[in-house]
């Protein structure tokens, strides 16, 4: 048997018209962990579903070659059947089945046709949970009772029971914290140690130089290049080169010209209960303020209260039995819905921007006017859709925003678009407080950098604003002062000139000792 | 340089009024033109009138990505009310009808309570609403037919507007039937003139000007056969002018105003919606309120029809109007739909039914054939919805 577990020649992918890909060659060996980079839109989840079936023999021109034979998938379940397994971006759990019922969800272990066999299902659910690190918990359990780096292995543990050769993960850390992702990316090497190839699509430079062999970029739906380890360099700047096709010699545009002015929002002594359990308090004793033009960060690890405490300041959308109070320029407010808060001109734009930001299938200017109606568009209740248009077109020009044009539906667009659809969204309520949560998830190089500029077109323009992240180097990059949420408190407020990724951990480690005592 | 833009129309958007015509000539040919005379156009409206009215009150229901299923059973209380208070207790015609609005308004406010402060699914509490609505009726009417209504309640179901007729090839022919139809061609003119203008002052895409040019052809084609029509019966049926009044209110809120704007973002995703400042429960309560008050005007106007208050009334009615709003291009999940489409979607339906029942189908098939059809429409949405992805 050759080398390469799986080539991939010439592969050409069109949709109605549009080459998605063209020309992609990739060659993965057996027993690496192989990963794919490139921007948003360059054509990596499309070759991963060329791949896997998803797009079936004959909708592409191109080759094949795994395990020395060309494949003809036409499903799935044909390339599942070889061996190839991928896991999507999406959870593909059913929330309400138990662990060991989604482990061999569609692969269901059976007596006889359509029979389950429950004890075998159960011991070997066990076996993959062992190997995935989770033998403590409860197969019985519905999976929607384990936060979502469980469930990420948990999607390991499926494919595993599927007897799996080549694994493939679609951004499998995008929604985990920092110790979740290294702790999957930890069975990624002990599964590569068994045998098993992995192809790992990721936007994190970081965990890719650290767990892949090999690196293949794409960009515009062509192979650039491949790196393999110890003969290329890995750095994430000779990575980015490679997708964006030149250096991008600051990841966080400067700030300059940006006077810090008077405190525009404080809250006070903010403590929240959980909205479920009345006796669970989630956060306590909050005290955070922020001045116009400056950018304040929120860090933390998962779970610390960050976007508790944003959406609990947000109308109190989170929570109950809230209190504490809210100063706007000095006086106090009361903010009991969105209303009020949009009202004291405060904006927040959520870190799931599909479910909580955006309605998919309409177009962009009922996405952009949506918070804004009742003020900024309408006069006694009527919408005056030819404003509608024109401020939508002129803030597509204004950050930036790749589309036809402003009719079209925000679910076609790039995640990075997408986000700054929610930001214009929020500028037109012209707020004085934003509060970004997360505003940079899940998209490419090129659009964090324009979201970047575009906090920086904020700050300047007198704004506050409040950026949650749960990329250190962000906060790092763009916070001109840092409060570190930890368990529900305020751990610490660290200025631009001490912060550093070191700090803030051990901000988070002395206040847990702290408590501990 | 401006370059000069240009939109193509979405014909999908206009395929369901070709679907409509096409039926009817079918039936035109099926009937040997019966389908068309002066009186079958007329029966048209007055048949359809109260599935139209409760169609563009269920869209905003199903804009909400919901739909009421006591519907019916709201028309029949509320012709119930109206019938029994002018006929055995001699009240005032106004007056009762004002009580009988408000029985369909707090009836509607009910569901809405429940609906949208006690987070019951709107599908549970309007089939309890759909058994609470017979029942009432029932035992309000004592399982009887109560009539004959006065001829001044008749009116509004089955009356006609003042009429002005003059002789014409061989038949009379409304004056003011026509001077409507008139009107009705300058403001369709005019409304895509203006619109026009603000395309261009602004110098936003542009439709050609001949898809601009059919679309209002096609328009005017059918208003003028239809007011022709009806010019040659009996005139402008009241009926008709109370249809038009909702149908365009209920256009204009749907399509203008922010409260309109807030039933779609409700629907399109919810979570979104609330984080966008709006008063998500508020919404879900006034859209089942409305409910009840369109259906309290339905009820009204079948009495008025039938010129008496049964209490199998209405039976069927909110199937027929859940019916009318797919066929017109509303999603089940929510957030797509318009009022024009529900109507449509509604007039399919009508035609439908009247070209079976003329050709002598019996009402057993009717049912198939409706079904189908509303089977076909919704899956050729679906699919070529999908398509365009």
């Amino acid at each position: 048997m050759s080398d390469y577990i799986l080539e991939m020649r010439h592969i050409v992918k069109e949709f109605s018209g549009v080459r998605a890909l063209n020309d992609v060659n990739l060659k993965v060996k057996r027993g690496e962990i192989h990963a794919l980079c490139g921007e948003n839109g360059a054509g990596k989840s499309t070759l991963m579903n060329v791949l896997s079936g998803v797009y079936p023999f004959g909708t592409y021109t191109g080759d094949i070659v795994y395990n020395g034979e060309v494949v003809k998938n036409r499903n799935i379940k044909d390339s599942e059947k070889k061996g190839i397994v991928i896991i999507h971006q999406e959870l593909a759990l059913s929330p309400y089945l138990s662990i060991a019922e989604n482990i061999f969800l569609g692969n269901e272990q059976m007596k006889m046709k359509g029979v389950i066999d429950w004890t075998r299902t159960r011991n070997e659910a066990q076996k993959m949970l062992e190997e995935v690190g989770l033998g403590g918990e409860n197969l019985e359990a519905p999976v929607n009772s384990l936060g979502v780096g469980k469930q990420q292995l948990i999607e390991i543990a499926k494919a595993l029971a599927k007897k799996v050769d080549l694994l493939i993960l679609d951004e499998p850390t995008a929604a985990l914290n920092d110790e979740e992702s290294a702790q999957l990316l930890e069975i990624m090497l002990k599964l590569k140690s068994q045998g098993i190839t992995s192809i790992i699509i990721s936007h994190k430079l970081n965990e890719i130089s650290y767990v892949a062999d090999a690196i293949t970029v794409i960009r515009d739906g062509q192979t650039i290049e491949t790196l393999t380890k110890g003969v290329d360099d890995f750095s994430e700047d000779r990575i980015i080169k490679g997708m964006v096709g030149r250096e991008l010699t600051n990841r966080y545009p400067e700030r300059m010209d940006c006077p810090i002015g008077d405190v525009v929002m404080e809250v006070k002594d903010w403590n929240v209960y959980h909205p479920e359990d009345p006796d669970r308090q989630v956060l306590k004793n909050i005290n955070i303020k922020v001045r116009s033009g400056e950018v304040v960060g929120l860090a933390g690890l998962m779970g610390a209260g960050r976007t508790e405490l944003a959406m609990s300041i947000f109308g109190q959308q989170y929570g109950q039995k809230i209190s504490g109070e809210i100063f706007m320029h000095g006086k106090p407010v009361k903010i009991r819905s969105v209303k009020d808060a949009i009202d004291n001109k405060i904006a927040y734009t959520s870190e799931d921007r599909k479910n909580y930001g955006l309605i998919l299938f309409n177009d962009i200017k009922w996405n952009m006017s949506l918070a804004a109606l009742r003020g900024f568009f309408s006069q006694n209740g009527i919408v005056d859709s030819n404003k509608e248009i024109l401020e939508a077109e002129k803030y597509k020009e204004l950050i930036n925003i790749k589309s036809n044009s402003v009719h079209q539906a925000v679910g076609n667009l790039s995640g990075g678009n997408q986000q700054k659809v929610i930001l214009a969204k929020w500028m037109l309520t012209e707020p004085d407080v934003l509060i970004l949560d997360e505003p940079t998830r899940g998209i490419d190089v090129g659009a964090k950098y324009e979201i970047y500029c575009a906090i920086n077109d904020l700050a300047k323009a007198g704004k506050a604003v409040i950026v949650i992240s749960s990329e250190m180097p962000e906060i790092l990059g763009t916070c001109d002062r840092t409060y570190v949420l930890n368990e529900g408190c305020i751990a610490g407020e660290i200025f631009k000139e001490d912060l550093s990724q070191e700090r803030i951990m051990k901000c988070i480690m002395q206040h847990n000792n702290r408590k501990g005592e | 340089m401006e370059k000069k833009k240009t939109a193509n129309l979405n014909l999908k958007q206009y395929g369901m009024v070709f679907a409509m015509l096409a039926i009817f000539i079918v039936f035109y040919i099926l009937t040997g033109g019966v389908n068309a005379t002066p009186m079958n156009m007329n029966n048209l409206i007055m048949q359809n009138s109260y599935v139209i009215i409760l169609a563009t009150g269920m869209l905003l229901c199903v804009l909400t990505g919901n739909v009421d299923l006591g519907v019916g059973s709201y028309v029949a209380l509320c012709g119930a009310v109206a019938a029994k208070l002018i006929v055995e207790n001699n009240m005032n015609i106004p007056l009762a009808f004002l009580i009988t609005i408000l029985v369909g308004v707090a009836f509607g406010a009910f569901n809405g309570f429940f609906i949208a402060y006690l987070n019951i699914p709107p599908f549970v509490v309007t089939l309890a609403g759909m058994l609470i609505g017979r029942g009432l009726t029932y035992t309000l009417l004592e399982n009887k037919t109560v009539g004959p209504l006065p001829n001044a309640y008749v009116k509004v179901g089955a009356g006609f507007f003042a009429t002005s007729k003059i002789d014409f090839g061989g038949g009379t022919l409304d004056i003011i039937t026509i001077l409507a139809a008139v009107i009705a061609t300058v403001l369709v003119i005019g409304a895509e003139l203006k619109n026009m203008k603000t395309q261009q002052k602004y110098g936003f895409a542009m439709a050609p000007a001949w898809q601009t040019g059919a679309k209002v052809a096609v328009t005017l084609a059918i208003l003028w056969f239809f007011f022709f029509k009806i010019a040659s019966y009996n005139g402008i049926p009241i009926i008709l002018i109370l249809m038009a009044v909702i149908v365009g209110i209920y256009h204009f809120i749907t399509s203008k105003t922010v409260a309109g704007r807030q039933v779609y973002a409700l629907g399109g995703n919810e979570k979104a919606a609330r984080l966008s400042g709006i008063d998500t429960k508020k919404v879900f309560f006034w859209v089942y309120t409305n409910m009840g008050f369109l259906s309290a005007i339905a009820g009204i106007v079948l009495s008025a029809r039938n010129a008496s208050a049964t209490p199998k009334a209405g039976d069927g009615f909110e199937l027929d109007a859940i019916a009318a709003c797919y066929i017109g291009g509303a999603a089940a999940s929510g957030g797509i739909g318009t009022v024009i489409g529900a109507v449509i979607g509604a007039f399919v339906m009508g035609i439908l039914n009247n070209g079976m029942f003329l050709i002598g189908l019996s009402t057993d098939l009717q049912k198939v054939v409706k079904g189908l059809v509303l089977l076909g429409a919704v899956t050729f949405d679906v699919l070529s919805s999908k398509k365009k992805n």
